[in-house]
């Protein structure tokens, strides 16, 4: 019997010829990835643990990006910078993009992929759940807490159990008023929040293969929503087009083998998926967006890693170009380089940036932000009871703030159709 | 008294209670490994929780008292999916520090889980059904770990636990460093010199 990507990764990270689901193996790390809510505490535990004096284990195997809590006046998080900033300097780490500097990225699992971290076949923990949307380059990449992270620091190894491989395949083209959130929205309305507790998720199909890079990201950062431990794509030229442009590491790229054995396969024909929208407060709670018409909300917001790479705006733009908004909408790349290309895209003679302005939304600086509540003075958070239609990944209670507040996700093209009427619509309304 | 019970009075919670519920968000900024700043993860605990379902089923009971950092819940039942979202660790931490040593749900959200018996801050037991509906929050509950079961001594009844399975091993070490110790592959304390 033949193996999954997932299972062979595994196998190969473990000095192993073959890993079966369930198995429980240590594996070798090839990228740990640490941010500042998380940092500080992975920090202290290796520092506890170790020594005070102890080495990490490769100094250029550790990726440190602030991201989450950046532009606020909240002291208590502004000391976890310094923090990060201390162990970085005493550890000699290179790969450290620090706040108020050139190098100041935004968010991590954005951020990963520019600066090639994220290569076909490896092996990427961080101490973040989202750290699975690299699975989008068919590598092995999830999130681990900071006890994980502080042995993964000291000795270069985890554990894991090896998990069986649920397939979802998307046939059919790609319809232009889809998004990848329309299509993974769609398998976790149809499985739930724990339909893939432990799995991992494995996308295919024609439609998946037409994507971008950003879109496959997209698509495996939200498998942590259905309870998955990691997503994962096949590498093809896409993937490797995107990752020498980044890096000159080398890297193998590991694909199923033909007799792989999936736990499940889930098939889709595209075209008969239309644009959704997950209610408060569940990311299973789904239903389509045309059918929520009657719902007024008070604010967008489009941002994060799910929803704030150049892709999601460049789509929210398309909607948005040579109209005017109807209630706040925020608009917040995820880094940097997103923000940079706000400036230089274009449909027409406009830039996205120009076309944001003139739409009337307000264009925040590239973190986590709002995604996640954070410290009160967040830009985007929600303080009151807000409805929002929001392109991030979870709408939990109270997870943009307030407790009271009630958030829709969608993808960028529904949220950007939203802003337009103040309440939830339809994009191909504006598409025709 | 063993190990191997725990007693005390219940929190009762529902499905798909997820970290930011746990401990929201804009408290991950507190220093973990200071006394004092740590102490208000646990005044925090589990106050994400709407206040309609805190503590079920009419809501309204507060898992810590205003003005104190201990909870006089040292048990939580919940149903599925519990710890569900955000890989922070600050969640089984905030309820470590509250005074928590055991939760009982049906199934785990797979990072919390990971988190807890890595961490060792608690004991993430699994029910076998789906048991929430059967405690109410102050019911007084013992939990029996040779015999894999909890029962609700308010109400007499009994309901099984699953075996701690492949976990039991780093869980019985106390955590993953003290497991590592354990079978050699990292240094001890004393050759780390810490």
């Amino acid at each position: 019997m033949g193996m999954t990507i997932t299972e062979k990764i595994l196998a190969g990270h473990s000095g192993k010829d073959r890993v079966v689901p369930g198995e429980n193996v240590w594996i070798d790390v090839d990228v740990l990835m640490t941010h500042d809510v998380t940092g500080p505490g992975t920090i202290s535990i290796f520092r506890k643990e170790f020594g005070k004096d102890a080495r990490i284990w490769d100094r250029n195997k550790v990726v440190v990006i602030p991201d989450h809590y950046i532009f606020t006046e909240d002291q208590h998080a502004k000391r976890n910078v310094v923090f990060l900033r201390d162990f970085v300097k005493d550890q000699q780490i290179e790969n450290f993009y620090d706040v108020g500097t050139p190098d100041y990225k935004g968010v991590c699992h954005v951020a990963l992929p520019e600066e090639g971290y994220t290569r076909p076949g490896d092996v990427l923990f961080g101490t973040d759940s989202h750290t699975c949307t690299a699975g989008a380059f068919g590598e092995f990449a999830t999130g681990i807490g900071n006890t994980d992270a502080a042995f993964i620091l000291g000795t270069g190894k985890l554990w894991v159990k090896v998990p069986q491989t649920m397939r979802f395949v998307f046939n059919g083209k790609m319809p232009d008023y889809l998004m990848a959130k329309d299509l993974i929205l769609r398998i976790i309305g149809d499985i739930g929040v724990d339909g893939a507790s432990y799995a991992a998720m494995e996308f295919a199909g024609e439609a998946v293969y037409s994507l971008n890079i950003e879109e496959r990201m997209t698509l495996c950062n939200m498998v942590i929503e259905a309870g998955g431990k990691n997503g994962i794509i096949a590498p093809d030229n896409e993937t490797e087009k995107y990752v020498k442009a980044r890096t000159n590491k080398p890297y193998k790229p590991v694909q199923n083998d033909p007799d792989a054995e999936f736990a499940s396969e889930l098939k889709y024909d595209t075209a008969k998926i239309v644009p959704l929208v997950a209610k408060p407060h569940s990311p299973e709670n789904v239903e389509a967006a045309e059918r929520l018409s009657d719902v007024k909300v008070d604010r967008v917001y489009i941002g994060s890693c799910t929803g704030g790479k150049l892709t999601d705006f460049k789509a929210a733009a398309k909607i948005l170009n040579g109209r005017k908004t109807a209630v706040d909408t925020f608009i917040v790349p995820a880094t940097t380089d997103v923000e940079k290309g706000l400036e230089k895209e274009k449909i027409g003679s406009k830039t996205l940036l120009q076309i944001f302005k003139e739409a009337g939304t307000r264009i925040g600086h590239a973190s986590c932000g709002a995604c996640l509540g954070g410290p009160e003075d967040t830009f985007g958070r929600i303080n009151g009871e807000e409805i929002c239609v929001s392109t991030t990944n979870r709408n939990f209670p109270g997870r943009m703030g307030s407790k009271k507040g009630q958030v829709y996700l969608a993808s960028p093209l529904t949220a950007a159709a939203t802003a337009l009427t103040g309440k939830i619509t339809d994009p191909r309304k504006f598409l025709a | 008294m063993s190990q191997n019970r725990i007693t005390g009075k219940v929190y009762v919670v529902g499905d798909n209670v997820d970290t930011d519920q746990i401990i929201p968000a804009k408290h991950l900024v507190y220093d973990t490994h200071s006394p004092e700043e740590r102490k208000l993860y646990g005044k925090y605990a589990m106050s994400g929780v709407p206040e309609e379902k805190s503590g079920l089923p009419e809501g309204g009971v507060k898992f810590i008292k205003e003005g104190t950092f201990e909870s006089e819940f040292p048990i939580i039942v919940g149903g599925k999916n519990f710890g569900c979202g955000s890989s922070r660790e600050h969640a089984p931490l905030a309820l470590q520090v509250a005074g928590v040593k055991a939760v009982v749900a049906q199934t785990y959200a797979r990072i919390f889980y990971r988190n807890s018996v890595d961490g060792g801050f608690l004991k993430p037991l699994e029910s076998v059904e789906n048991i929430f509906k059967s405690f109410s929050t102050g019911d007084h509950v013992e939990i029996d770990l040779d015999a894999n079961k909890i029962t609700n001594k308010t109400s007499g009844k009994s309901f099984e636990l699953r075996p701690l399975g492949d976990a039991a091993d780093i869980i019985n070490a106390g955590g993953l460093f003290a497991y590592a110790r354990k079978i050699g592959m990292i240094k001890s304390k004393a050759e780390a010199n810490v």
